[in-house]
């Protein structure tokens, strides 16, 4: 089972990234689940949701306290809330952020925790170009796919279009392009 | 058909497919997003002629029910925590009066203090109201429930709700067989009143009964129960044989089978319990669980059947009895006496707190080696309940209690969920 | 004026002749036919006004609607005496729920009317003053801004009656009750205070209310008949003296509720859409003593004499007179 855990801010889309990845992963023939941490939502505060997919049902009611990938869609919220919470290698962590993990200062954290990969992509920048509104989760979720691809582009691609009906949903779709080829570009897989 | 949806959605679903002719609604979280495609559905013809009432209050939606159920209407609405307290008049009145009403009740804490989070407080308040009480464990389970209900409701002429955990469900986003209409056609047959306003033929419905007659009333009642304790499971059988796919019942049993210790919980909590389970058992702990799907009626005889040979029965409940402790665990030992079985009762998720599946683990590690206090708290902050007690014992004007646990826990929001 | 008031003026006698009417004229309890939809057996007390009242709107509309109808009763006087089990005195479907939800409770039968496509069947709502004006408020205004196709009738004596005489909502000024004791410097009800239900469901904009009193049968017909020929939301508001709350005589049922009807403090008009359109005059205003003197209730106004709430009250009774215009010949 993979576990991830999404942070971000309300109104940043970080609930309907958990369910492109839920619904990509459901379209690949897995299951999966996708919820929010239910707080007193307002636009701005910290917001977390959750995924799970695996192969076989999932069970499993609680929030994700080991998460195997963590999808930080604000970057702001990294030392003012605790996002690396139960964070165990071996784990994935992804960031949107135009500065790399040593202007986050983070590498001391990477150090620290052996087994776990950090990245930061530009979610926000390359959402502005396409759709002209910095929604970073789009970007997040279509990076994950790219670095492992635990979930195929084809399905996030399908997600996509599924949950963003006529021409937001083909703009979203180059989003996604165009974060696959960023992360083909400059990053190393998984 | 498989569908990756949101829970309260393939209710909304589901419950449109049944055939509703009157729905009355007020939003309350955690059931809004129901209620709002029902609305949606509705509005765009997409079930036949059904009227769907925007009313005033939780007690005008179950009071407009109830004159459209005696009128004859397949009913239904949803609400959850303070919402089914402000109807708590009319769902008396509606179990009393026998009208086959389905409810959806989303599962969620009773204040003060104000919780919008899930446990079972809210449905257990209304136990003793006649209504049936089914309590799904998965959203695929609340979505066969709802068929399930209107078929039962109608053939007893007793209404049902349908309980499913608020946000742990109804905003789970996971995947769901949703039936097709021709599925639900197939199993619930047009509505067939027992009672009817009809000018033609007229009655007189709702009068009163004195003493002379009022404990013959409500026995017929209690019995509808009894009768449901039948219907249940053969209801569940003729699901299956339309829908193609297990669902209902009365409990469901999981690796009981030589279970020592077996753990007894309603609603969404038993996936984690089964989780706990499969780990247990590898470890080498002979441990089982049963699901309770319907709490009323109690299923004391099955129940007693399915545990008979076990040790121990940990119940762990949502929700919490003032004075005493548990609400199922006490239903659980009434329905177990006799047997030389102990009966946990671990309090849990009060007030939306998660129920993490090492808690259930180390719980059921530590009733085996040492016993459990009773009622036994899970996860309780004990730290912080002594502080306060000690400055209630300190001080007379010592303040809104939430206030100063509040603030001793720190900002929400800013800890680790 | 939904009607040509015809006036008789006799004296010695009060058998004023329907006999003298056109059929066509004559109210439908003069009728041989008339449903009795409240039938006699019931448990009222003798005297009482409001199983006068719902007989008279009941029967007047069973006729308006071919006898296609249903009622929603709230708790109270009436569905009380009229349900003493194991017997019924209703011989229309007749629906008791709860003693605040009637509006809503109707509102849902009207919805499953429409469910069915059977809208030829009405619906009627009713209930006291304490079920319509209190503990019924919320669902009665919920149901009113919906516009529900349902008349909902109030009678109002008042005061909870059933439970033994408490204040309500519609209390006058200064009247005792079981709970606003003729007692200590402000003895009765306080002045000042009570809701105005007429005013408040014109306020809704509903499409007709109205307000009707047990003495005058031929207005109160009217009012009901004119208001089944709507669709919609519609409120009648019908005064009802209860000889026990009001301490007065059974036998002046009808008269108590004459002066009150003379004396300007209960006005009959009628409103469309939240504007008054009609008004039955006046034909021989009273001061309010003579209305209030026939009521226990009001004892400690007159004995010894209150000048100043006496004053009070006949304030109220000429504002409602200017206001109405019920003394006036214009329309």
């Amino acid at each position: 089972m993979i576990q991830i855990r999404i942070h971000g801010r309300g109104g940043q889309g970080v609930v309907t990234a958990a369910e492109l990845l839920a619904l990509a992963a459901f379209q690949d023939g897995k299951a999966s689940q996708a919820f929010p941490s239910f707080g007193s939502e307002r636009t701005g505060a910290p917001v977390t949701a959750f995924c799970r997919i695996d192969s076989q049902p999932i069970r499993s009611r609680e929030p994700v306290y080991h998460p195997d990938v963590l999808l930080i869609q604000d970057s702001t919220l990294l030392h003012q809330v605790e996002v690396f919470g139960g964070l165990t290698a071996p784990a994935i962590v992804l960031i949107n952020s135009t500065r790399n993990v040593e202007a986050l200062h983070l590498t001391d954290f990477v150090t620290q925790h052996p087994g776990v990969q950090m990245y930061t992509l530009p979610a926000s920048d390359l959402a502005m170009k396409h759709v002209g509104r910095p929604f970073a989760n789009i970007g997040m979720v279509a990076g994950y796919a790219a670095l492992t691809g635990e979930v195929t582009k084809a399905s996030v691609n399908k997600a996509i279009k599924d949950k963003f009906s006529g021409g937001m949903g083909g703009l979203n779709v180059a989003v996604a392009a165009e974060v696959y080829d960023y992360v083909a570009a400059n990053m190393t897989k998984v | 058909m498989k569908k990756q949806i949101e829970g309260s959605q393939a209710v909304a679903h589901v419950v449109a497919l049944c055939r509703p002719e009157v729905m009355a609604c007020y939003p309350i979280s955690p059931q809004t997003h129901i209620v709002e495609t029902l609305s949606r559905k509705v509005k765009a013809g997409e079930v036949g002629n059904c009227q769907f009432l925007n009313v005033e209050s939780e007690f005008g939606a179950l009071s407009v029910l109830i004159g459209a159920s005696a009128m004859g209407a397949r009913t239904y609405t949803a609400t959850t925590s303070q919402g089914l307290l402000f109807m708590a008049e009319a769902v008396y009145n509606a179990a009393g009066l026998g009208l086959p009403i389905v409810m959806t009740i989303a599962n969620r804490a009773l204040g003060a203090p104000i919780n919008i989070w899930n446990d079972h407080s809210d449905s257990m308040s209304m136990r003793d109201s006649g209504w049936i009480q089914l309590y799904a464990e998965d959203n695929q389970e609340a979505v066969d429930l709802h068929i399930q209900a209107f078929r039962l409701a109608e053939e007893l002429s007793c209404p049902v709700m349908v309980c499913m955990d608020g946000y742990i469900l109804t905003h789970a986003y996971e995947s769901v067989d949703l039936p097709t209409q021709e599925q639900v056609d197939a199993y619930v047959p047009a509505f067939e009143p027992v009672q009817v306003l009809d000018p033609q033929d007229p009655v007189s419905i709702g009068a009163m009964v004195g003493p002379e007659a009022y404990a013959e009333v409500r026995y017929l009642a209690h019995h509808k129960h009894v009768r449901a304790l039948e219907a249940i499971p053969r209801l569940s059988q003729a699901f299956q044989d339309i829908f193609q796919r297990p669902s209902g019942g009365l409990l469901d049993p999981y690796e009981t089978e030589g279970a020592e210790t077996i753990l007894l919980a309603l609603g969404s909590v038993n996936g984690t319990i089964k989780d706990a389970v499969d780990d247990l058992r590898k470890e080498g702990w002979p441990v089982g669980s049963v699901a309770l799907r319907s709490f009323r009626p109690f299923p004391s005889h099955v129940l007693r059947h399915v545990v008979q040979d076990a040790k121990r029965i940990i119940v762990i409940e949502k929700d919490l009895a003032m004075g005493k402790g548990g609400i199922v665990s006490s239903d659980v030992k009434m329905a177990l006496r006799g047997l030389p079985i102990i009966v946990d009762t671990v309090i849990a998720g009060l007030g939306g707190r998660p129920i993490p599946k090492t808690s259930v683990i180390d719980t059921v590690k530590r009733a085996c080696l040492e016993g459990l206090e009773e009622p036994h708290f899970l996860d309780l902050n004990w730290e912080a309940i002594n502080r306060e007690l000690t400055r209630q014992q300190e001080q007379r004007r010592s303040g809104p209690t939430p206030e100063n646990l509040l603030r001793e826990m720190g900002v929400p929001g800013a800890k680790p969920v | 004026m939904s009607y040509q008031r015809v006036k008789f003026y006799q004296t010695g006698t009060f058998t004023v002749g329907n006999r003298l009417l056109d059929e066509s004229d004559r109210t439908v309890q003069a009728g041989m036919d008339r449903t009795n939809s409240l039938d006699s057996g019931h448990r009222a007390c003798q005297g009482c006004g409001e199983a006068l009242g719902a007989r008279y709107a009941l029967d007047a509309v069973m006729r308006a609607t071919h006898r296609q109808m249903v009622a929603v009763n709230a708790t109270g006087c009436l569905e009380v005496f009229s349900s003493p089990y194991p017997e019924s005195a209703w011989q229309i479907p007749w629906l008791h729920s709860l003693f605040g939800n009637a509006p809503a409770v109707a509102s849902g039968v009207a919805a499953a009317l429409r469910a069915k496509g059977k809208t030829d069947i009405r619906v009627i709502a009713q209930g006291g003053d304490g079920a319509t004006v209190d503990i019924g408020f919320g669902c009665l205004s919920g149901m009113f801004e919906r516009n529900d196709d349902v008349l909902y009738v109030c009678y109002d004596n008042e005061a909870y009656m059933n439970t033994g005489v408490q204040r309500s909502g519609s209390t006058p000024p200064r009247a005792w009750t079981n709970t606003t004791q003729a007692v200590g410097t402000d003895p009765g009800n306080p002045m000042g205070v009570g809701k105005n239900l007429p005013r408040i469901a014109m306020a809704h904009g509903i499409p007709y209310v109205a307000t009707a009193s047990v003495a005058d049968l031929h207005d109160l017909e009217a009012k009901v008949t004119k208001s089944m020929a709507i669709r919609g939301a519609r409120y009648i508001h019908i005064h009802v003296p209860c000889p026990l709350g009001w301490k007065s005589d059974p036998a002046h049922t009808i008269k108590v509720a004459r002066l009150a009807v003379e004396s300007g403090l209960f006005p009959l008009f009628e409103a469309e859409g939240g504007h008054v359109t009609d008004r039955t005059r006046i034909r021989n205003k009273v001061p309010v003593e003579r209305y209030l003197e026939l009521q226990g209730r009001f004892n400690h106004l007159l004995h010894p004499r209150d000048e100043s709430a006496l004053g009070a009250i006949q304030a109220m009774a000429d504002a409602n007179i200017n206001l109405y215009q019920l003394l006036s010949s214009e329309a």
